[in-house]
């Protein structure tokens, strides 16, 4: 049974600018998902179509049955809830220690006064570390982000998202701004909780050679269209020229 | 930056308590020990227990709040409802507001002239550090006196009418400006002086071919920032110490002919000026950039 | 031949710079003479009056043994003026920070309703305190009241709109990430916005009463209430010593807020 489902969906920006038009695809649960194309294409737009950051303007999104466009207020924060996002800035509260930006992924279970006031249970602190440890942060747990460094900070932004126990995970180009050496621990956190906590992962890249290696499925998209879905071994090099819309030996990267 | 994945959580319960604060009744915490947050919480508590005690030691005289309150909407519906000239003509008012207008130009050409020589003397980078730190001081004094009493002591030494204005208001104005001036030669490429200095270029050729044209584009935008600030304290002296201008007709209108429709129509006139000043600076800053 | 057009457009660049100082230095010349002309401004008397004003401040103001008598009436009203700064900056600010997240791009309502807040946050900044002192004298009177809101509006609507460009700047991604997580809006101006944005808001408020106290000696000129006030009383029966008290204890007041505050904005930032 899809977990996330797709159907036509269209987004219009300023009643003119298409971001999507009529695109459909469906993800089954567990399953490691890299959406590719160039800047502007409409990937940041599909995942935020996801958790409605951006709201479609046409079709249906269903996310473990539920409709996501007729949510209302309640049902959205539910919602939310049970799909984590990554960002490329990380987008963490910096003046914050580690530990605080984790338990934020815990906010939208809480009551208003709970959240609003930073008050979590033991229960909850103790998950946090477990989780900080697996991603081994322990050390850095009582420090403020800005300390950090860029991969430090996403590690915590995937802590945060993990702390949500979601279903899904989105991740909006959480490489683009790092090294390659932390790009791979990254991308190797990524991978290891798809596989082992069996977490639905959509993640937006433009690194084709990452995509190729850790993706079990690749949806390329080009001006709002869906111009590829299936698995890594059948993406050509031509596919790849296509979703790029550049000429043969115009793109940076070794497609192996 | 190399680690290993954990795939199992389970052994590592036991270790995790060491690297968790605990408070005293053994809750985990979770705040950053941080000076700076402890900073913010003190003085934001300060000024919290300041302002409660400031509402309790201040001297009502008894006054109806209620009352008053209601009073100030009719008066503020009145002023901004029904704008009327009475006691003065159109032209005269935009004639004050000239008035206000030249004030204002006038304190600022005298600050900048005056602040352009004080932060040579003042910016580190190519002061001497014990006149830096004397005109530092004298600027931390002239800035700490409010505008309205130099105006003041300059009407009673000068005399009244715009030498004590003008003169009350460039205090101001050149104390501005020589720390705003100083700042930013002081960010300034040390190489360029250097290279200069190097050359044998005298002081004043470096004076007018290096720091002059670097830090144009940022004293400019000061300037037309202070001078928006002079044309407001221009007004305000007006009011308060009678030295002319539109802020001298808000007076009269308020508190010798106690006409709120004449108060609202300078007020227009007033806030229409500031913000097309506003507008200006703005354009003109964006030019200089 | 490349070379020599490169040369005539630097010599082009440099007499057209040329131009422009020589056309600003006129303005600024003409303008002058223009303002002067208005308000019959006399250049060489304005530059008498300074040392012949320095020497009659050196001689009359400063404090001579009566004046000492006032220095606890001084003091009250000092510490009056200060408490009414701090007062009137903190619940102004308390305003202003739930005000102007009506009016950030991030935690907005809708477009409209932004643009509604900083118009309003303008038109509080450019209503001069002088008109909110006026008005108020005729409801409030001779009241410390009057001096607070007329400071109010003013600082009300500077802060505003300064804590909209601050949490514009600081908190426009946080705020994303934490609505993604499903927290509420509340949640995300505590969580989110509050800790990213406190250590420049408190920066400005401390700013602000610093500025306040300054205000308040001018509005107290003009409504005959606290520090400006009795600076006007003694000026004007000519016990210039006591004046220059007021003035002293005026500046002692303003540098010690400033230096304290500088001391805070270290640690905090």
């Amino acid at each position: 049974m899809p977990i996330l489902e797709f159907q036509n969906v269209s987004k219009i920006y300023n009643g003119s600018t298409r971001a999507l038009s009529e695109v459909s695809f469906s993800i089954n649960e567990g399953e490691f998902v890299s959406i590719i194309g160039p800047s502007g294409s409409g990937k940041s737009t599909i995942l935020r179509c996801i958790n409605r950051l951006v709201d479609a303007s046409q079709g249906v999104i269903r996310f473990d049955g539920h409709d996501i466009l007729k949510a209302n207020k309640n049902e959205l924060r539910t919602i939310r809830t049970k799909t984590g996002m990554i960002f490329q800035h990380y987008n963490l509260v910096e003046r914050l220690s580690v530990i605080e930006n984790v338990l934020h992924g815990r906010l939208g279970h809480k009551s208003t006064l709970g959240g609003m006031l930073g008050i979590y249970s033991e229960e909850e602190k103790e998950n946090a570390f477990a989780i900080l440890a697996k991603l081994g942060l322990t050390e850095q747990a009582y420090k403020r982000c800005d300390e950090l460094s860029g991969g430090q900070k996403q590690r915590v932004g995937i802590a945060r998202s993990i702390m949500q126990s979601p279903r899904l995970i989105l991740c909006d180009e959480p490489i683009a701004s790092l090294d390659p050496s932390s790009s791979k621990v990254i991308m190797d956190h990524l991978a290891n909780i798809n596989d082992t906590m069996k977490i639905t992962c959509v993640v937006n890249l433009h690194q084709v050679d990452v995509v190729m290696k850790y993706s079990k499925r690749i949806i390329g998209i080009t001006s709002g269209h869906i111009v590829y879905d299936g698995p890594p071994e059948k993406l050509t090099k031509e596919k790849i020229y296509e979703i790029y819309q550049s000429n043969e030996g115009d793109l940076i990267t070794d497609v192996g | 930056m190399s680690e290993i994945i954990i795939s199992s959580p389970a052994p590592m319960e036991l270790d995790l308590h060491k690297y968790m604060h605990k408070d005293r009744s053994g809750k985990i915490k979770i705040a950053a020990k941080s000076k700076s947050s402890i900073a913010i919480r003190l003085t934001i508590l300060v000024l919290f227990v300041l302002t409660v005690y400031a509402f309790i030691s201040f001297d009502y005289k008894n006054i109806n709040f209620a009352q008053s309150v209601a009073a100030t909407w009719e008066n503020v519906k009145v002023l901004f409802g029904q704008p009327r000239l009475t006691y003065n003509s159109f032209g005269g008012a935009m004639h004050a507001l000239l008035v206000t207008f030249s004030l204002g130009v006038l304190s600022t050409i005298f600050g900048a002239i005056l602040a352009f020589f004080g932060a040579l003397l003042c910016a580190k980078n190519i002061a001497n550090p014990a006149v830096s730190n004397v005109i530092k001081s004298l600027v931390a004094f002239i800035r700490a006196v409010p505008t309205i009493l130099w105006v003041l002591i300059f009407t009673v030494a000068a005399g009244l009418g715009s030498v004590a204005a003008v003169v009350g208001l460039t205090f101001h104005s050149a104390a501005y400006l020589i720390k705003a001036y100083s700042e930013s030669i002081e960010e300034m490429d040390q190489g360029t002086i250097e290279a200069l200095r190097a050359s044998g270029a005298n002081f004043w050729q470096i004076v007018f071919q290096a720091i002059f044209p670097a830090s144009l584009s940022y004293m400019t935008a000061w300037t037309f920032l202070r001078f928006e600030i002079n044309f407001t304290n221009a007004i305000a002296v007006g009011a308060a110490a009678g030295a002319g201008g539109i802020g001298y007709d808000l007076y009269m209108a308020g508190s010798f002919y106690f006409d709120l429709h004449e108060l609202g129509f300078i007020t227009y006139v007033v806030v229409i000026a500031v913000i097309l000043l506003e507008m200006l600076a703005t354009k003109i800053k964006a030019k200089v950039r | 031949m490349e070379n020599n057009k490169k040369l005539k457009e630097n010599i082009s660049i440099f007499t057209k710079r040329k131009q422009t100082f020589t056309l600003a230095f006129l303005g600024v010349i003409v303008l002058f003479g223009l303002a002067s002309f208005i308000t019959n401004f006399n250049v060489i008397e304005g530059f008498e009056s300074i040392p012949k004003a320095v020497v009659w401040i050196a001689t009359n103001l400063v404090p001579n043994e009566k004046s000492w008598s006032r220095l606890p009436n001084i003091l009250s009203k000092l510490i009056e003026t200060a408490l009414l700064s701090v007062a009137v900056t903190v619940c102004a600010g308390i305003c202003a920070f739930f005000f102007s997240l009506l009016g950030t791009r991030a935690t907005r309502i809708n477009p409209w309703i932004g643009r509604i807040v900083r118009f309003i946050a303008a038109f509080f900044r450019n209503v001069p305190d002088v008109v909110w002192a006026m008005l108020l004298l005729f409801s409030f009177g001779q009241n410390i009241l009057t001096g607070f809101f007329a400071l109010f509006f003013t600082t009300f609507g500077m802060l505003t709109r300064t804590f909209i460009e601050t949490i514009d700047e600081v908190s426009s991604q946080c705020v994303e990430a934490l609505t993604a997580t499903g927290s509420n809006y509340i949640q995300t101006v505590f969580q989110g916005i509050v800790p990213s944005a406190m250590s420049e808001i408190v920066t400005w408020v401390l700013f602000m009463i610093e500025t306040n106290i300054r205000s308040s000696t001018l509005i107290g000129v003009l409504t005959a209430t606290g520090i400006g006030y009795i600076f006007d009383l003694y000026y004007k029966r000519l016990d210039y010593g006591a004046a220059s008290l007021v003035v002293i204890s005026i500046v002692v007041l303003v540098i010690g807020i400033e230096l304290i505050s500088n001391q805070i904005r270290k640690v905090i930032m």
